[in-house]
């Protein structure tokens, strides 16, 4: 299984996402690396097509995919489970993700 | 960094808000605190505490509290910040305080305004009480600890010292031109 981390240093939840997301790994016995992307510029949000920090990819899809993508170096809304906007996926979406991409 | 201290008195503007109306700080004299908040339409910090500023403004109009809300993004870059999705977004939320589009972003950089949202409460006399968070939690606001905002209001209200007068305000950048 192959996840990237994605995130903009200017975020503040990048941290909490990223121990998270290693919760959720661990969790689910999942032995995968983590790659983890600092993106640094417009154009390289442009090149990575990243949509706000944090983002979450596993195995090529992002683990909750945007409906209307904007790249730009910015924080990115996640909707959760509630209905409640939060800049942090919960660990509820992250594990969903995980599991779905161990199923398949 | 902002370019007020606690103790500071306001810098004053006119800016125009979403009702179609302009609005002065000026025009808020008289009123027992006002807090502006630097605030915008597309960052999830905002949008995960601006129910609670429109809380904020329910519990505290009668005791003669003014929030108002300033977007001063760059609505090029960040099309969802632009004045139009603002309107939306006032509309939508039900907001109950003026929500003002500080579209040269002088008054955000007049004020050294960093994150959105980023509070800045005044007392009667227009003399910054507190600046910095909402509250203790973005994420959740049943887990909140620490009511930084509504606390720094009722020590204002009651004549008293601010305990906690700053805070590091958490979210986005403001997004300059």
């Amino acid at each position: 299984m192959k996840i990237r981390f994605l995130y903009y240093e200017d975020c503040p939840s990048h941290d909490e996402a990223l121990r998270r997301l290693n919760k959720c790994v661990e969790a689910e016995g999942i032995g995968a690396d983590i790659e983890i992307v600092k993106v640094e510029s417009a154009e390289e949000a442009e090149k990575l097509q990243f949509t706000g920090s944090p983002t979450i990819i596993v195995d090529g899809l992002d683990i909750d995919p945007p409906v209307s993508p904007h790249y730009a170096l910015s924080c990115r809304a996640y909707r959760l489970e509630d209905g409640r906007i939060s800049p942090l996926p919960s660990e509820a979406m992250i594990r969903k993700a995980l599991r779905k991409a161990k199923e398949a | 960094m902002a370019n007020l201290k606690i103790d500071d008195g306001a810098i004053s503007f006119q800016l125009s808000g979403v009702d179609g109306k302009k609005h002065a700080l000026n025009d808020y004299e008289g009123k027992n605190a006002v807090v502006v908040i630097f605030s915008c339409n597309h960052c999830p910090y905002v949008r995960a505490w601006e129910d609670r500023m429109v809380q904020v403004q329910t519990d505290y109009v009668s005791k003669g509290v003014q929030l108002l809300a300033i977007n001063a993004n760059d609505a090029i870059q960040y099309p969802d910040d632009s004045f139009p999705e603002m309107k939306e977004r006032a509309l939508e939320k039900k907001f109950n305080f003026p929500y003002l589009y500080d579209e040269t972003q002088k008054v955000a950089h007049a004020y050294g305004a960093e994150r959105t949202p980023e509070v800045f409460l005044f007392d009667k006399n227009f003399i910054l009480r507190y600046h910095g968070a909402i509250d203790d939690n973005y994420d959740d606001p049943k887990a909140v600890k620490e009511h930084y905002l509504r606390k720094a209001l009722d020590a204002v209200l009651a004549g008293k010292p601010v305990t906690i007068p700053e805070t590091k305000p958490v979210g986005c950048t403001v997004k300059w031109k």
